[in-house]
């Protein structure tokens, strides 16, 4: 028994130090000043929080807020609205294609997911050209439109298994008390979905806050978001180190702290065929 | 209360399936009409057609007198139980109860004391604190009742209302919601794929396949005479014994010889006898009638069902439960002369010379000039079908 459990012991800490290796490398350079990044020691310096002051405070002689101060709420609004967007859209059409019989409802399911088939990077430039005649070019409109339609297919898909699994007699036994059909599905089905939508929810946040190539593609300084505003730092005649490494760690933790939060949604939204009523 | 009227009702979802092709069905007021049928015939269908629950795509519903297609499912007056009990999880089994009232409205001392009156009809007063997810299947379906009944509502409609529940509870309710039924006088529609279940609970009983009524008629009736060779095969445990016969003089002739007599209409070719276990007997291999081998017993302690291979055909037979026979024993198959078997045309799958007998509510079919009391023409065309 023991040297199993030392040996099972020896594996997880080899996994934990593999998997959480890249994020306290990052956490540790974000608080070394430039010297101490380039020096041969990983433990040896001092700590600083100048490049946490970098991200919000700009460098520059005037001062004032930093360009990713900007890139920030350029990704929290156009996470927030896309977000949104999608769930307010994508939740009644899940439902609509669970409960009633449409025609051609299999290939209208597959039509919409397939529009997620095109890996972005493929449809960027002809987006580009779009986006420049339509003046959506750099603008939150248009990236908030793109993500939500890049949205939708995973919310309808992934909304449909939860509301599959929520009996339909719900909804008729309130049409049967006087209800009418959308009144029936807020009061019957909508509360019980509330984890669905949840979880459904922080996935497209998630892809949403990450998304780099359409936001690098479709924005100049405007609404350039954070991931390519951090791409944006690297290269030039030296790279900031330190404040890449700070910038991400900024931009990774409400993520982070959300989806700590939401955690047991989560589970039950990536094993939603398996979920009990 | 009121009786239900349905006429060359037909439902087609969009995606091109018919669940119901035509259906004429007259339901009394105060009846027990169970629609009774396997899975995917279309009397789930039928019922959702009624509750307005799915439009139908051409045929009238009317309630009472009332035509009621187009009408909303909260505008006819009606309620429903359903196979899952749909109870509302956040709402204690008294808030279950009352949900329909207070939906409606009703005053609160009204509510209160319909409420109590429910849960005493149903014994489940001391339940009324709690949450469904804190009572048992029967307990929850008690519940469901309740709710349908505290509305005092023109109709009950039965989805399947016992197939959750464990069998000996099933028994229980069974004979309560017939109890109940009678007490109330109000007219229930009670779809089940379950004969016995079809058989001790309707006053008459509609066998529905394939989108259309076989047969509609009392539970005996039902059993002594199917109309088909469907509903043959579907009533009574065992099902009816069918097995090609011919014709000779005046007795029919089946596997090994075995002779039935004829009723006057079986002339012809292709016919298919339909016997009941209980017209069939067993005697020893060297007496009269069609030698086979006992195959299988069924004791069921106050009668034994043989199943006997006669020259291939499996015959099932049933015989008290002091019969001697054993697996593998060598038998002879005889009929009891005082049945008259069923014989259908193994084409039409339809009993022959003996139509279904005439129909008592049938006769009281209201007449042209009925239909046109209260006929809303908004509602009076026929559904285009989509939800």
């Amino acid at each position: 028994m023991r040297p199993a459990r030392a040996l099972r012991g020896g594996l997880l800490l080899l996994a934990v130090v593999l998997m959480l290796f890249p994020a306290v490398w990052m956490l540790i350079t974000s608080l070394k000043d430039i010297q101490d990044v380039y020096a041969a020691t990983v433990f040896d310096f001092t700590p600083t929080l100048d490049n946490y002051r970098d991200v919000f405070v700009s460098t520059s002689a005037a001062g004032g807020a930093s360009d990713l101060v900007t890139n920030f709420s350029n990704s929290v609004i156009i996470t927030a609205l896309a977000t949104l967007l999608a769930t307010l859209i994508g939740v009644p059409a899940a439902w609509g294609f669970s409960r009633f019989d449409l025609k051609g409802a299999k290939d209208q399911l597959f039509f919409i997911l397939s529009t997620r088939f095109m890996p972005p990077v493929v449809v960027v430039i002809p987006l580009f050209v779009m986006y420049r005649w339509a003046g959506l070019y750099d603008t939150r409109t248009g990236l908030v439109l793109l993500y939500t339609a890049f949205n939708l297919p995973f919310t309808i898909w992934m909304m449909k298994g939860f509301v599959d699994e929520i009996p339909g007699e719900y909804e008729d036994a309130l049409m049967m008390d006087g209800y009418s059909r959308l009144q029936a599905f807020r009061q019957g089905s909508l509360p019980l979905l509330v984890p669905g939508i949840l979880a459904t929810a922080v996935f497209s946040m998630i892809f949403t806050w990450n998304e780099f190539t359409f936001a690098v593609f479709l924005t100049g300084s405007t609404a350039r978001t954070v991931p390519p505003a951090i791409a944006g730092l690297l290269g030039g005649q030296s790279t900031p180190w330190g404040l890449v490494a700070a910038a991400a760690m900024v931009f990774a933790l409400p993520v982070l702290a959300f989806g700590f939060l939401v955690r047991k949604h989560l589970v039950a939204g990536m094993t939603f065929g398996a979920v009990r009523r | 209360m009121a009786g239900i009227h349905i006429e060359g009702l037909r439902k087609q979802f969009p995606d091109g399936t018919v669940a119901v092709e035509h259906l004429d069905l007259e339901i009394a007021d105060g009846e027990l009409f169970v629609l009774l049928g396997p899975s995917g015939c279309g009397k789930t269908t039928t019922l959702r057609c009624i509750a307005g629950l799915e439009h139908q795509t051409s045929g009238d519903i009317r309630i009472g007198d009332q035509l009621v297609n187009g009408r909303r499912a909260g505008e006819r007056d009606i309620a429903m139980v359903f196979q899952f009990y749909a109870l509302y999880p956040h709402l204690s089994a008294r808030d279950n109860i009352a949900f329909p009232l207070r939906a409606q409205s009703v005053a609160a001392s009204e509510v209160e004391r319909r409420v109590a009156a429910s849960a005493e009809m149903l014994k489940i007063t001391d339940l009324l604190d709690r949450k469904p997810s804190r009572l048992s299947g029967g307990e929850q379906q008690r519940i469901a009742l309740a709710r349908a009944l505290v509305r005092a509502p023109q109709a009950f409609l039965m989805d399947e209302p016992l197939t959750n529940l464990d069998a000996e509870l099933r028994i229980d309710m069974r004979t309560e919601i017939k109890h109940l039924q009678a007490e109330l006088g109000t007219t229930m529609v009670y779809v089940t794929h379950d004969q016995v279940e079809a058989m001790s609970l309707g006053d008459r009983i509609g066998i529905v396949n394939n989108g259309r009524l076989e047969q509609v008629g009392a539970p005996l009736d039902v059993y002594r005479n199917p109309a088909t060779l469907f509903a043959a095969g579907f009533i009574g445990t065992p099902p009816m014994n069918l097995f090609d016969v011919r014709v000779d003089g005046q007795a029919l002739v089946g596997p090994a010889g075995l002779r039935l007599p004829r009723p006057a209409a079986a002339t012809g070719t292709g016919l298919v006898a339909g016997v009941r276990a209980e017209w069939l007997g067993l005697v020893g291999p060297d007496d009269d009638g069609a030698p086979g081998q006992v195959v299988a017993t069924e004791s069921l302690g106050d009668e034994t069902i043989y199943v006997v291979d006669v020259e291939g055909e499996l015959l099932s037979v049933r015989e008290p439960p002091t019969a001697p026979w054993r697996d593998g024993d060598a038998v002879t198959v005889h009929h009891h002369a005082r049945f008259e078997p069923r014989v259908y045309d193994s084409e039409s799958g339809r009993a022959l010379g003996t139509e279904p007998p005439e129909d008592p509510a049938e006769a009281s079919t209201p007449d042209a000039t009925d239909r046109s009391v209260s006929t809303d023409p908004a509602h009076s065309g026929a559904d285009a079908g989509t939800p």
